[in-house]
């Protein structure tokens, strides 16, 4: 895999509009993947906009009060609601202007949260939003792990991986259960559009940002967001480790547009997933049966992806 | 909120708690972070913008004529920039080290 | 004209928030609350109601539909009863720190365990702190008239501030009783559109629920507590204006033959009609009492409270809730509090009464009333529990 395919051609950041609609100043830790899916997301989405953002490091490091890094609106409410309040904001703006109260105004409600605030305690708010069938895009920030609070597991959190409640001990080592499927489970609601992004892939990201916002009821995306401070990485890895998740088919691009799957990137052959584990911290105590355990575990997974969208190709 | 957040008083806060000044956190500094800061070389920079694509801190302007400038307000050191080079143009140098330009 | 016409409360409290145009009604359904949503989604479906009626997946989910549609700038509305509101508490919280004039109605169910639908005050007391402006309906009447009243208060730029209307579950909301409508001309005169401070509007991007560090947290509740102290004259303004509008003028204290009265029974909703009867009867043999009806439990009118017992030797308090451990029922605690400060103050007497829908008939506030006058002392007792 060319690491720069994303770009359509190198020069492809320079057709980028250079507006941010989410500036500077956030306080979010060096090379934060998530930050930049942030931006990325921001930038896609742009100013017609309201956001609805979760607990977590994204609401710590983008409004301590009394400083604020969005340029369009937004509401933060609690931890495991976002979907809830977002569809609170769809169903008020919708009531509203159809009452003729504001002028009518195509409006992107954008619900946002990170692993934990979405496949933990989220969930069922989100289901609930998602079977509702409001207007709205929901982006998961998944960076494997509750980080703002330490570095705690979540359901999001990969099989072996070290964490402050899943501590690679010398009977456990780390992370006992498989991730949790979150696209899957979203696309189980059968809603109109679901996708997987990571920010290493920036145009693919902000594209399939337009397209949820377009999409008329709810989408839902998946960003793996890596956390150079959770996953124990050098910072200026963590443009490299999202794309080795996805190279290695640990973390598959994909879209599921009305029922229809279909592969962001086709990888003829997965990286070994050894090359993904060995830049992280929180990867090191793998013993290789570990390691050739979730590697046929991914082979399987990729295999059932690729079944998936010959069996819903179209025509 | 122009007054610093220490003598803010709960006088001075708008109702609810709400902050009605969008993007006001740039006037945070957060350059001081940075242990080690990026060195930008001119000459090998092909102007891709890759390096502004990259940016989590929004740290990287592309300039008109399509070289970039690192704004070292916000700049927190990171080193994506240089790992993500395609040509190796930027470096990253210890912060009290001269960069020479 | 107004109309004076036989309906079960919840309809009634139903038809007022149609007449009150809320914009967004999110509900889950919980024992005794159901009627009134029923009513509202019916009211929605059949085009009675503009509004988003959002069938949320929990309470908490109501609450959190109801804070985003309201940063959004529409009326919203959600009813919700015991459990309900315990597993919404996070979000009220927030609904009354965020300052949106949402409304809602309690209908009171005690909390688990054991299980029980039936009624008492266990649920409200649960989240007294929480920051809303919270009344007592006493019949079907009230509960009509505070939906209006409820808006009209939460959505006054003085106040912004939820509301919340406690009424008795079952006892008042599965009641048929005279109500008598407002014309929709008046409640438009009464309430109009609202007109937020803040919205959540890309044309005037605000951020709202920003984190709070410890340099500025406390100043962020000093505000919230001074702007809700300060609403009691705007509570009592649109009381006063709704009674001028239609006869019927509501008090944060509703007093009935506390004239010359030594002892003075004091209760919350429903229970203050049954009370009543009680007073006449012990009015009839000569004896000097009277009753005080706390309409508004928060923020507490500590004068009006004060000035409705002056003069009162003994104050018997009836709870509907237990504070485990504590120095009675919540109410008896709130009333000491009121109390203490005047040097000469009654003796306070505090029933738990009428826990999970045990019925308390006039007889039984005789009863209390005779046994705290024969008692001496400041004590409380669970009330007509089998030994």
């Amino acid at each position: 895999m060319d690491k720069y395919l994303d770009r359509l051609g190198i020069y492809a950041a320079r057709l980028v509009s250079q507006k941010e609609y989410f500036v500077p100043g956030h306080r979010a830790c060096q090379g934060c993947a998530e930050a930049l899916a942030v931006r990325l997301m921001s930038k896609a989405s742009r100013t017609n906009t309201v956001i609805a953002c979760a607990t977590g490091c994204i609401e710590i490091f983008s409004s301590p009060f009394p400083l604020t890094s969005w340029m369009v609106p937004g509401i933060h409410v609690a931890f495991e609601n976002t979907a809830a309040v977002a569809s609170g904001i769809e169903s008020g703006l919708k009531a509203i202007m159809r009452k003729g109260r504001i002028p009518l105004k195509k409006i992107n409600v954008v619900g946002i949260a990170g692993d934990g605030g979405t496949s933990d305690i989220g969930l069922q708010a989100l289901s609930g939003a998602l079977e509702r069938g409001h207007n709205m895009v929901y982006v998961c920030f998944d960076n494997e792990a509750y980080m703002n609070t330490g570095i705690q597991r979540s359901s999001s959190t990969p099989f072996g991986a070290s964490t402050t409640t899943s501590p690679a001990g010398k009977v456990v080592p780390g992370q006992t259960t498989w991730k949790k499927n979150m696209p899957e489970i979203a696309a189980a609601h059968d809603i109109p559009y679901v996708a997987t992004a990571c920010p290493s892939y920036p145009f693919d990201l902000m594209e399939k940002v337009r397209k949820a916002a377009e999409i008329e009821g709810p989408a839902y995306i998946h960003i793996l967001s890596v956390c150079p401070t959770g996953w124990r990485l050098p910072p200026e890895l963590s443009i490299h480790a999202g794309r080795l998740a996805v190279e290695t088919g640990v973390f598959p691009l994909y879209e599921v547009e009305r029922g229809r799957y279909k592969l962001s990137i086709d990888l003829p052959e997965l990286r070994p997933v050894q090359e993904y584990f060995r830049i992280q911290g929180r990867f090191r105590h793998l013993t290789e049966e570990m390691v050739n355990k979730i590697q046929r575990r991914v082979r399987e997974e990729y295999e059932k992806l690729k079944k998936k969208v010959m069996m819903t190709r179209e025509g | 909120m122009a007054k610093p957040e220490n003598e803010i008083t709960w006088k001075d806060l708008n109702v609810g708690f709400v902050v009605d000044e969008p993007g006001n956190a740039s006037v945070y500094r957060t350059g001081d972070w940075r242990s080690q800061r990026p060195l930008y070389n001119r000459e090998r920079c092909i102007r891709c913008g890759t390096c502004y694509i990259y940016c989590p801190d929004m740290a990287i302007k592309i300039l008109e004529d399509g070289y970039i400038e690192h704004d070292l307000y916000y700049c927190k050191g990171c080193g994506i920039c240089v790992q993500e080079c395609p040509t190796g143009a930027i470096t990253m140098v210890e912060e009290e080290e001269k960069d020479g330009d | 004209m107004a109309t004076r016409v036989g309906m079960e409360v919840s309809i009634a409290a139903a038809e007022a928030v149609k007449q009150a145009n809320a914009d967004v009604i999110a509900a889950y359904p919980i024992t005794p609350q159901t009627h009134i949503v029923e009513h509202l989604s019916e009211l929605v479906n059949n085009g009675e109601l503009d509004a988003e009626f959002v069938p949320v997946e929990s309470e908490h989910s109501a609450m959190s539909v109801c804070v985003g549609s309201s940063a959004a700038g529409a009326r919203a509305f959600t009813c919700t009863s015991s459990q309900g509101l315990a597993l919404m508490s996070e979000i009220v919280y927030a609904a009354a720190s965020l300052r949106l004039p949402i409304l809602m109605i309690l209908a009171n169910r005690s909390l688990n365990s054991p299980l029980s639908i039936w009624n008492d005050h266990s649920d409200v007391m649960s989240i007294r702190d929480c920051g809303w402006i919270q009344v007592f309906a006493e019949n079907g009447q009230e509960v009509y008239d505070h939906v209006f009243i409820g808006f009209r208060v939460a959505e006054d730029r003085n106040v912004l501030n939820p509301f919340m209307i406690n009424i008795d579950g079952f006892i008042l909301t599965h009641v048929i009783e005279p109500v008598e409508l407002l014309e929709q001309e008046v409640v438009d005169r009464y309430l109009p559109p609202y007109q937020p401070l803040y919205r959540l509007h890309p044309d005037s991007p605000v951020s709202i629920g920003c984190f709070g560090p410890p340099v500025l947290f406390t100043e962020a509740k000093k505000a919230q507590n001074e702007a809700f102290c300060k609403t009691m004259p705007y509570i009592i303004k649109a009381w006063q204006e709704f009674g001028d509008l239609t006869g019927r003028y509501y008090h944060p204290i509703e007093t009935y033959r506390t004239e010359e009265a030594q002892t003075i029974l004091i209760t919350q909703g429903s229970l203050g009609e049954t009370a009543s009867i009680a007073i006449d009867m012990m009015r009839e043999k000569g004896e000097p009492v009277g009753l005080v009806k706390i309409r508004l439990w928060r923020p507490f009118p500590f004068e009006e409270f004060r000035k409705a017992v002056r003069g009162a030797e003994l104050v018997v308090v009836m709870d509907r809730a237990v504070s485990y451990g504590g120095p009675g029922g919540p109410l008896a605690g709130e009333i000491r509090s009121a109390l203490y400060p005047q040097e000469d103050h009654p003796r306070v007497v505090n029933f738990i009464i009428g826990l999970g829908g045990r019925d308390v008939s006039p007889e039984d506030f005789v009863q209390m009333a005779q046994r705290a006058k024969a008692t001496p002392g400041q004590w409380y007792e669970i009330y007509g529990v089998r030994e």
